[in-house]
Parts: C-alpha cells; sequence; structure tokens
C-alpha cells in the first residue's frame, strides 16, 4: 500500500516536472486560417470558414470577431463577435437576420453563414481570433464574390463529355468481346456433348427396352435441337465458299 | 486488289487530315479582321493578338465533339492495320467501320452544335460569315460516313 503510493507521488513528480519545462513556453502568435476566395449565388446561403491555430489551450476567454469591408468603400464594420462562450449577432445592419454562428471554439472553428445573399454583400471579409494569453498574430481575409449564377471552371464539361464517350465505347466493346467469347464456349461445350451422346447410344443399345422408351425422345429431342443450331452456324458467312463478294478486280 | 487497300487508306488519311485542319485551324467564324473559332478570337489588322475563347458549355461541348473525332478516327486506323494481319479470311472489318462512323457523327453533332449555338458566345453582324474550317468540317461528315461504310462491307482476302 505505501508502496503503491510512493508510486504514484513518483508519477506525480514526473508529470509535474514535464509540465514545468514545457509549460511556460515562448508566446508565439496565433494564425487564422481562411479561404481566398469565395463564390456565392444570389438568394442562396455561403459559408465563411475561418479556422486557427494556437499555442495555448482554448480558454474561456477567447474571442472571435468578423469584419465586412463593402467593395469600393474603405471603412470596414464589425459584424459578429463572440466572447465568453457567447456569440453576438449583428440584428441591426445589412446582415440583420441573415447571419448564423456555425463555428466551434473548440473545434478551432470560427466559421459564419450569411443566408439569401445579394449584390451588396461583395465585399472582403475579416476574421480576427484571440486567445489570450496568445494574442499577438494576424487576421485572415476573405474575398466574397456573389454571381448570378457560379460560373463552372473552365475544361470540366469538355473533360467529362470526352471521358464519357470514351468510357461507353469501351464498355460496348468489351462487352460485345465477351458475348461472342462466351458464345464460342458454348458452342464447342455443345459439339462435344453431341458427340459424347452419339458414343453412348451406341454402347446402350443392348441395354433395357422400356428404359430406353422412357428416354429416348429427351435423348432425341436434345440432338435434333443440337443438329439444329450446328446447321444454322454453317449458314454463316464466315468462312463459307462461293458466297456473294464485292469483285472489284 | 493493292489498288483497292490503297484507295481506303488514302481516304481514310484524307478524313483524318481533315478532322485535323478543321479541328486547330482558327477559321470557324470569319467577320472583316475578326476570326473567331474553338480555341482563340484573333484580330488581325494593325496589331496581330488572339484572346481564348469563352467558356461556355455549349463551345466547350463542340470542342469536346471535334476532339472525340479526332481519336476515334485515328484509333480506326489503327485497328484497321490491327485487322488487316490478324482477321480470318473472309471476314469484315466491322470494329474499324464502327469507330469510323462513330466519328463522323461525333463531327456532325459537333458541327450542328456549334450551327446553332455560336450565337451564345459571339455576338453575330452582319457580315460574320463561316470560314473554311467549319466548312471542312462539314465535308468531313461524309466522308467519314463513307469510309465506314465501306470498312462494314469489305470482306477481308488473301
Amino acid at each position: 500500500m505505501e508502496e503503491a503510493n510512493e508510486e504514484r507521488s513518483g508519477c506525480l513528480l514526473l508529470l509535474a516536472g514535464l509540465l514545468a519545462v514545457l509549460g511556460p513556453s515562448p508566446t508565439s502568435s496565433i494564425h487564422v486560417y481562411t479561404q481566398r476566395e469565395v463564390y456565392g449565388t444570389v438568394g442562396s446561403p455561403v459559408t465563411l470558414s475561418c479556422s486557427f491555430w494556437s499555442s495555448e489551450w482554448i480558454s474561456e476567454d477567447i474571442s472571435i470577431t468578423w469584419h465586412f469591408q463593402a467593395e469600393g468603400t474603405r471603412d470596414s464594420t464589425s459584424i459578429f463577435h463572440y466572447a465568453k462562450g457567447q456569440p453576438y449577432i449583428d440584428d441591426v445592419g445589412t446582415f440583420k437576420e441573415r447571419m448564423e454562428w456555425v463555428g466551434n471554439p473548440r473545434r478551432k472553428d470560427g466559421s459564419i453563414v450569411i443566408h439569401n445573399l445579394d449584390y451588396t454583400d461583395n465585399g472582403t471579409f475579416t476574421c480576427d481570433v484571440k486567445n489570450p494569453p496568445d494574442i499577438v498574430g494576424k487576421s485572415s481575409q476573405v474575398t466574397l464574390y456573389v454571381f448570378e449564377k457560379v460560373p463552372t471552371r473552365y475544361g470540366v464539361v469538355l473533360g467529362s463529355i470526352i471521358g464519357g464517350a470514351l468510357l461507353l465505347v469501351a464498355v460496348v466493346v468489351a462487352l460485345v468481346y465477351l458475348i461472342r467469347y462466351c458464345w464460342l464456349r458454348r458452342q464447342v461445350a455443345l459439339q462435344r456433348r453431341l458427340s459424347a451422346m452419339e458414343k453412348g447410344k451406341l454402347q446402350r443399345s443392348a441395354k433395357d427396352a422400356s428404359k430406353r422408351s422412357r428416354q429416348a425422345p429427351v435423348l432425341y429431342a436434345m440432338l435434333d435441337h443440337s443438329r439444329g443450331t450446328k446447321a444454322a452456324s454453317e449458314k454463316k458467312p464466315k468462312g463459307a465458299p462461293g458466297d456473294s463478294r464485292k469483285d472489284k478486280k | 486488289m493493292l489498288l483497292l487497300l490503297l484507295g481506303i487508306i488514302v481516304l481514310h488519311v484524307t478524313v483524318l487530315v481533315l478532322f485535323f485542319v478543321s479541328t486547330i485551324v482558327s477559321q470557324w467564324l470569319v467577320n472583316g479582321e475578326h476570326t473567331a473559332d474553338l480555341w482563340q478570337n484573333c484580330t488581325s489588322g494593325s496589331v496581330f493578338h488572339c484572346l481564348t475563347s469563352s467558356t461556355n458549355e455549349w463551345l466547350q461541348s463542340v470542342q469536346a465533339m471535334m476532339i472525340l473525332s479526332i481519336i476515334f478516327s485515328v484509333l480506326s486506323l489503327f485497328l484497321f492495320f490491327c485487322q488487316l494481319f490478324t482477321l480470318t479470311k473472309g471476314g469484315r472489318f466491322y470494329i474499324t467501320g464502327v469507330f469510323q462512323i462513330l466519328a463522323g457523327l461525333c463531327v456532325m453533332s459537333g458541327a450542328a452544335i456549334f450551327t446553332v449555338r455560336h450565337t451564345d458566345w459571339h455576338q453575330a453582324s452582319e457580315n460574320t460569315s463561316y470560314g473554311f474550317a467549319y466548312i471542312l468540317a462539314w465535308l468531313a461528315f461524309p466522308l467519314a460516313l463513307a469510309s465506314g461504310i465501306i470498312y462494314v462491307i469489305l470482306r477481308k482476302r488473301e
């Protein structure tokens, strides 16, 4: 019991020593990451994502702010503030009732969603995160472009048409070859069965008559069917002499 | 017999050359000194400079169709030489003919889409006329079809 206590206190001492070494590290700056450009369409929502990296633990005093600078103007207004675990959304300005907080500071995410876009939303959004005592760092900017219709990147349609057509042709050719191969194999198997049956018929001619009278129609039916298909296959033009050909000599 | 083979190959190569020229040369729509085509719009005059064409979906589909026709025609030529040496006597050049007919259909649909939709990305004025690359594309279509049908009908001899 006493040895267990000693072991536990030894472990605690080690942990404390480690923390003492690693704890008060030189304060590095906080890094904020956003996209460079975001494209949105009129009337639909757009997500402005903001993530950050801090060397400190996420404290209760963490604050996240979003500023908006409209295109062509020089002043930026504050539109969102998160402090002491409470988000404060703009309820008097241009984003009144259009903004939604979807971030989670514990997961290092400070994103917002803007619904019902309009052309007046074109501009630059700035995300700023402060995590005391880690407060030195650059904020990050994302430019929002609002279009009537999102322009597709050049080459998507081109590549998809070419790729799709080639794939389709390859699949069809593979299928045709597969079907032909299977059909030829069935022909060979049928031939083999036909010759075996003929041999069997000759050997069993001395057996019981009643048995044969019951089984004979089935055998003859199979023989007739296979002979019929064999004749049809011989009528195919491949290698058959005396067929009409194009003579251009 | 050799003459027939030579004639067929010459026809195929002609079709292939027509495909290449009509796809690459910049002369689908001509308007005075401006030429607009699949890949770029050029202005000649005092200064000669070219801009890339728009990224309209219909223009991209026309580009895709022309490229597909080239691919199919080249594949068809390659398969023709393969089948020439591996086909049994009396067999038909089905695959070669099918690919050549596919190439013809592709170029036809590409030219048709361009004809219908070229006003989407190019403002048509009075003296806009079709250039020779456009005409070559339409010329290549029946030739490709004829070449493909000849392959399908033809039988291999010794």
